[in-house]
């Protein structure tokens, strides 16, 4: 009698770790798709950035930079670079707002966005950075505005998807997490 | 904002070459700090001639600079002179970077002692090359 019981209990137990590892093998699992389909939906992203334009092969550079010891070194030059352009553009709105105008300050400002521009691979908003620069030279305010407004749009439009690209990335998270059932 | 930075790359404990980079944008600071750490190279950003200058007084141990030319107040190629009319610092390489391919700039530059002159975006396999050559 005590050994038909003690059976049943171990039957018991086996059908219970059955289930258990059943449901451990599905939370994986519907922890790595969650992860596969993020990353796709980031790397989507990624190539739709380079596809219209708006990067360039400069931010493959940046990436090859990216390792273990700065695993978040494209966000990271990227913020500062969303940091730097906008006190630039302010003090560009500024000059552009004086009676006087100095073209010379504006060209310097602009060369200043235009060289962080090109280090991050900011393609769209460096060829409108060059585009302001003609304006400067031929002392065309109305073309300098004109550029600087377009220029404007361009920022806001490459910081949104960067920031769209970045939350992706950050909840694929590394590797590692697709294979870590959640408890 | 921090005018001074470092980067260590790998091997901390075996010594890495120090490279002083100069640059008074905030952006090409972390980047040629990237490119250098990954070149295995232990790394001090600055912001300004005039910083740079400053910490060549204190920091015996560099190795090479690598400066931004178009910079505020001292440009790379004031750098280079006052770098170049040292009797303490003349030995170090000076590597100057522009954004902008002016030929007289250039011959200007390699007249005055540096042994380099790189277009801005500097790439990794350009630090390689140079370090490779002026490090050896």
């Amino acid at each position: 009698m005590l050994m038909i019981c003690y059976s049943l209990y171990l039957i018991h137990n086996l059908v219970l770790l059955r289930y258990h590892l059943l449901d451990c093998y599905y939370i994986e699992k519907s922890n790595r798709m969650d992860y596969v389909n993020t990353r796709r939906q980031a790397a989507s992203m990624r190539k739709c950035l380079f596809d219209q334009g708006y990067l360039d092969e400069q931010f493959y550079q940046l990436e090859d930079l990216q390792d273990d010891a700065s695993p978040n070194f494209v966000e990271e030059v990227v913020t500062l670079f969303f940091r730097d352009s906008l006190r630039l553009m302010a003090n560009i709105d500024q000059s552009l707002d004086k009676c006087a105008k100095d073209f010379n300050k504006l060209d310097v400002y602009m060369q200043q966005l235009k060289g962080s521009c090109t280090s991050i691979g900011a393609s769209k908003m460096k060829t409108e950075c060059t585009v302001f620069r003609d304006y400067c030279r031929d002392e065309n305010i109305e073309g300098c505005m004109r550029s600087f407004q377009k220029l404007k749009r361009e920022h806001s439009v490459l910081r949104q998807k960067l920031e769209s690209y970045f939350q992706l990335l950050r909840q694929a998270g590394p590797i590692e997490c697709a294979t870590r059932p959640s408890k | 904002m921090a005018s001074y930075s470092t980067g260590t790359g790998e091997g901390s404990s075996q010594e890495l070459l120090h490279v002083l980079a100069v640059d008074d944008s905030l952006v090409d600071r972390k980047v040629i700090t990237g490119l250098l750490r990954k070149s295995k190279y232990r790394v001090t950003a600055v912001d300004s001639g005039k910083r740079a200058l400053e910490l060549l007084d204190s920091e015996p141990n560099v190795n090479m600079i690598i400066t931004d030319y178009s910079m505020p107040e001292m440009t790379g190629y004031e750098l280079l002179k006052k770098v170049k009319e040292s009797s303490e610092l003349r030995q170090i390489p000076v590597v100057i970077m522009s954004s902008e391919n002016v030929p007289t700039r250039i011959n200007r530059c390699l007249e005055e002692g540096a042994e380099d002159f790189l277009l801005k975006p500097v790439q990794l396999s350009d630090v390689s090359r140079l370090c490779n050559r002026v490090l050896r």
